[in-house]
């Protein structure tokens, strides 16, 4: 039904929707752009952080202490997977990159399902955010516009950190000649790992913010690694404020197309995707991409 | 190992007889390892799919993870055919969900195919899903959606005297082994062809490949959507071999799976996808039943694919081929002789041997002096500026044919961006450049080295994994074949003067010792010579020298001084380099620029005692 209380609520959705997908795209192409890898693994560490974050509720019952768990495991797969496998890539070609990535993911994967099955798992949103609120011309879900709230201020807070900081000057010079950074007496691997353990921590974060509103199975990650690569292409591939533009776009695409129709929600992301494309091939906010 | 100088009629044909052989044989021998008739028919046909993968990723360096939309496009089109449209040939539903699949693959490829690198891998992901979207939904009337299209018909075949109908089992292995073979063929074929080669160039340098005049994009274009086609082709035959075409074939696993079949048995070697499903499939039952993992397979075969990756990226087919030369190192040597005992002609320049009819683009060296009457390239007001940094500005340069003419300049003159906008490589902001009276402003770099006008460049760009004469024949087919010709089947000794024109640009640029070393062994000074040698291949009317001596020993300069000498016999050469004395030596007119203007031009002579030049290169203490 096309009404107006109807398209509202999907503009919400579409926000909530988009906003995590921001804050998993924004860790992706902060990667990509810091390190030159494209992780096909990322989509499973937003699985990761999700069942990080599922089993520390489980014990505790806490929100707030699965969110501390999640993030914390995730960044800790992260440092541990930079520092044995991603390091010794970068010398490599881009496609090396990409398969050894691709398989771990398939590996985490597996080892989630090995432990927990295929079987769907959720948790409540925390009880002072459940319900519902009036917005004044519509009552919407609290915990979907807490969503909203939670990923404005990490996107913010990784925005500082890159951007603001020491250790943002460093990534950044990184990234224009990581070569020269080095010979400077800074020790760049430390710096590349630091970046892939937030990159992955940004990931498994939304992982966990997304559990009370969706089930988690093993291999939810797959759909959302293609949702956050059809969002950097859009916005723009190793651009922070592209991935950000890209993941609303993409949600309010999403949620708006399938009140219409959701067989071609997918359909009309894509066919925006190709759009860009055409008219902007380095994406709405990317500058000159490296190779 | 892609443009193997003529073996001997029948050892070429070895692999296909083996692989021949091999099929034959596999029944009886693979049914002892407990592979049942199925199993091996679903090898097969995965070794199909991965068949045009490898022509896609292991031979062009195009890693896509989205062939799945392309198999199930062949699969679903040849099954909805015959199950719902009751199409009665197999063959003709199989023939039509291929091209289905490779007009898909047109489609699909003009998109993804305007990036490279990870961009496409990316793009190829995310168009495979919309495929896999709209199979499950919007089509579902016609794929069955979830539940696929059962009932999928087997072939029968007529043969005048009796029909020969196909079941599951032994005749269906029979008929897929077939399947298989004439797509192996096929694609042997096509990495021998003139195409095979070009694509090894795209696939280690695409921007030397463009600049020698290959149409890069087309190229790709075409190997996109030859992949879709078998893709779609081994589509069509699962359906047929399972009597039902599953949705999965659609899924991000089938093209996952797909990748890591190729990654696992060897990409670039047409056979490692083969090989890949056939563990693939044995590991998967041996894991699940006799090891009793259960759903764990797949995390053991994740491990083993990543350090497959990390350790032997070659795959199981690479790394056989490394023990067997570390096992049995065969003398070097043996090959140069093939290669070496070309045609010594004397004075070095590319023999043309008398051809009744001459072929108009592949114009070889020493032009019947065709000298028109304006000069071969013309510059006019021409001006770069990069934001407001101006690098060229108001340029005006005219060169005659058959010249010998020098630029020079203080660094940051602006020399090779001159350069640049000469070959089309970078756009001018304003100005207009003419090649032999034609306008060339604006066109590709690819047209332009078409044309007969192509560069050497300041920093060598070579194809480095391939050989010296590999990377000489890539350069030489550009001009012989033009920049997209779609001669698939051709064997490149049947290019005519191919063999002609490389064997007389070694030895021109003295490397015909050294023409089965890799390019990334070659020393500074070679490298150079092969950079030099590369433009000299295309068989240039006019040809640009970026600094051909810069970082060269006293030695090699005299040298390579020598070999411009006698590349400038018939052409017309024009060179940037800061040796003044050789430059001196060399050119018969100098053009110096300074701060992205024409500051001085005339005869050696003239340069070398013109104030406002010395006040350039010296400072300003000297002031004019």
């Amino acid at each position: 039904m096309l009404t107006w209380a109807n398209l509202w609520s999907q503009v919400f959705n579409g926000l909530a929707r988009g906003a995590l997908l921001a804050l998993i795209s924004s860790g992706l192409t902060v990667i990509y752009g810091t390190l030159g890898v494209l992780n096909l693994a990322h989509g499973a560490m937003f699985m990761i952080g999700g069942y990080a974050g599922y089993v520390a509720f489980s014990y505790t019952g806490s929100f707030i202490a699965a969110l501390l768990a999640g993030s914390g495991v995730v960044l800790a797969v992260g440092l541990v997977m930079e520092r044995v496998v991603i390091r010794h890539f970068y010398d490599r070609p881009h496609e090396d990159q990409i398969l050894v990535t691709f398989g771990l993911g398939i590996c985490f994967v597996e080892i989630i399902r090995f432990f927990f099955g295929s079987l769907s798992r959720s948790m409540p949103p925390p009880a002072r955010l459940s319900g519902i609120t009036s917005l004044g011309f519509m009552v919407y879900p609290t915990y979907r516009i807490a969503v909203v709230a939670i990923v404005a201020v990490s996107l913010l807070a990784i925005y500082l950190i890159l951007y603001r900081t020491r250790l943002g000057m460093i990534v950044r010079a990184g990234i224009e000649d990581s070569g020269m950074v080095d010979c400077l007496g800074i020790d760049v691997h430390r710096v590349f790992m630091v970046v892939f353990g937030i990159g992955s921590m940004a990931a498994g974060f939304a992982g966990i913010v997304n559990l009370p509103v969706a089930p988690i199975t093993p291999d939810m990650g797959d759909s959302i690694l293609v949702q956050a690569f059809v969002v950097i292409v859009i916005g723009g591939v190793g651009s922070y404020a592209g991935a950000v533009l890209g993941g609303l776009i993409a949600g309010e695409i999403l949620s708006i197309s399938s009140m219409i129709d959701p067989a071609y929600s997918y359909v009309a992301l894509f066919a925006v995707m190709t759009l860009v494309l055409m008219v902007r091939p380095r994406g709405l906010l990317g500058a000159e991409s490296r190779t | 190992m892609i443009v193997a100088p003529i073996a001997s009629a029948h050892r070429r044909w070895l692999p296909e007889l083996a692989t021949a052989a091999a099929l034959i044989a596999a029944p009886p021998i693979l049914s002892h390892l407990g592979f049942v008739p199925d199993t091996m028919s679903r090898i097969l046909v995965l070794g199909l799919f991965g068949i045009g993968f490898d022509l896609l990723f292991g031979y062009t360096g195009l890693l896509s993870f989205g062939q799945a939309a392309f198999f199930g496009t062949g699969g679903f089109t040849a099954a909805y055919l015959l199950t719902r449209l009751g199409l009665s040939s197999v063959m003709l539903s199989l023939a039509l969900g291929t091209l289905a699949a490779a007009l898909c693959g047109a489609v699909v490829g003009l998109i993804a195919l305007r990036r490279t690198g990870i961009y496409f891998a990316m793009i190829t992901v995310a168009i495979a899903q919309v495929f896999f979207f709209l199979e499950n939904s919007p089509l579902a009337n016609f794929t069955g959606g979830e539940n696929g299209l059962p009932g999928v018909p087997a072939p029968t075949f007529s043969l005048g005297f009796a029909t020969l109908p196909i079941h599951s089992g032994w005749s269906m292995y029979g008929f897929i082994a077939a399947c298989y073979f004439v797509g192996l063929l096929v694609a042997r074929r096509i990495v021998q062809s003139p195409i095979g080669c070009i694509l090894a160039a795209i696939r280690d340098n695409p921007l030397r490949a463009a600049a020698v005049g290959h149409d890069v994009h087309g190229y790709k274009l075409l190997i996109f959507v030859i992949a879709a086609a078998y893709s779609g082709l081994a589509g069509g035959l699962l359906g047929v071999l399972q009597g039902y075409m599953p949705p999965d074939a659609f899924s991000f696993d089938t093209s996952g799976q797909l990748v890591m079949q190729t990654v696992i048995g060897g990409a670039g070697t047409l056979y490692g996808p083969l090989v890949g499903a056939a563990v693939w499939l044995y590991l998967r039952d041996f894991l699940q039943e006799s090891a009793g993992l259960g759903a764990q397979w797949k995390l053991v075969l994740g491990v083993i694919f990543v350090l497959l990756v990390c350790f032997l990226r070659r795959g199981i087919i690479g790394g056989l081929k490394d023990l067997i030369t570390l096992a049995g190192r065969r003398p070097e040597g043996a090959v140069e002789r093939s290669a070496g005992g070309g045609v010594p002609d004397g004075d070095g320049v590319p023999p043309a041997p008398a051809r009744p009819p001459p072929p108009p683009p592949s114009m070889p060296p020493l032009p019947a002096s065709n000298r028109t009457s304006g000069p071969i390239l013309k510059a006019s007001a021409l001006s770069k500026r990069y934001g407001g940094l101006i690098a060229n500005n108001d340029i005006h340069f005219a060169v005659e044919e058959g010249e010998l003419r020098g630029v020079i300049g203080p660094n940051g003159a602006g020399k090779s961006t001159f350069f640049k906008m000469l070959t089309c490589e970078v756009a001018p902001t304003s100005g207009s450049i003419a090649f032999r009276g034609k306008d060339i402003t604006g066109m590709q770099v690819t047209d332009v080295c078409q044309l007969g006008l192509t560069k050497s460049y300041q920093v060598s760009q070579l194809f480095t994994r391939l050989t010296v004469r590999e990377n000489l024949t890539i350069a030489a087919l550009a001009s012989l074949r033009g920049k997209l010709r779609i001669d698939l089947l051709k064997s490149p000794a049947r290019v005519r003067t191919l063999h002609s024109r490389v064997d007389g640009t070694l030895e021109l640029v003295d490397l015909t010792e050294r023409c089965d070393v890799p390019a990334s062994a070659l020393a500074y000074g070679e490298k150079r010579r092969l950079e030099i040698g590369l433009a000299l291949a295309t068989a240039p009317s006019l040809l640009l020298l970026d600094e051909p001596l810069a970082g060269m020993s006293p030695m090699e300069r005299i040298e390579t001084v020598k070999l411009l000498k006698s590349i400038a016999k018939g052409r017309t050469l024009i060179i940037i380099d800061h040796d003044m004395d050789s430059l001196f030596e060399l050119t018969e007119r100098i053009t110096v620029l300074e701060r992205g203007c024409v500051l001085a031009e005339g005869t050696p002579l003239e340069i070398k005692n013109n104030p406002v030049v010395q006040a350039a290169y010296l400072g300003p203490g000297s002031d004019p």
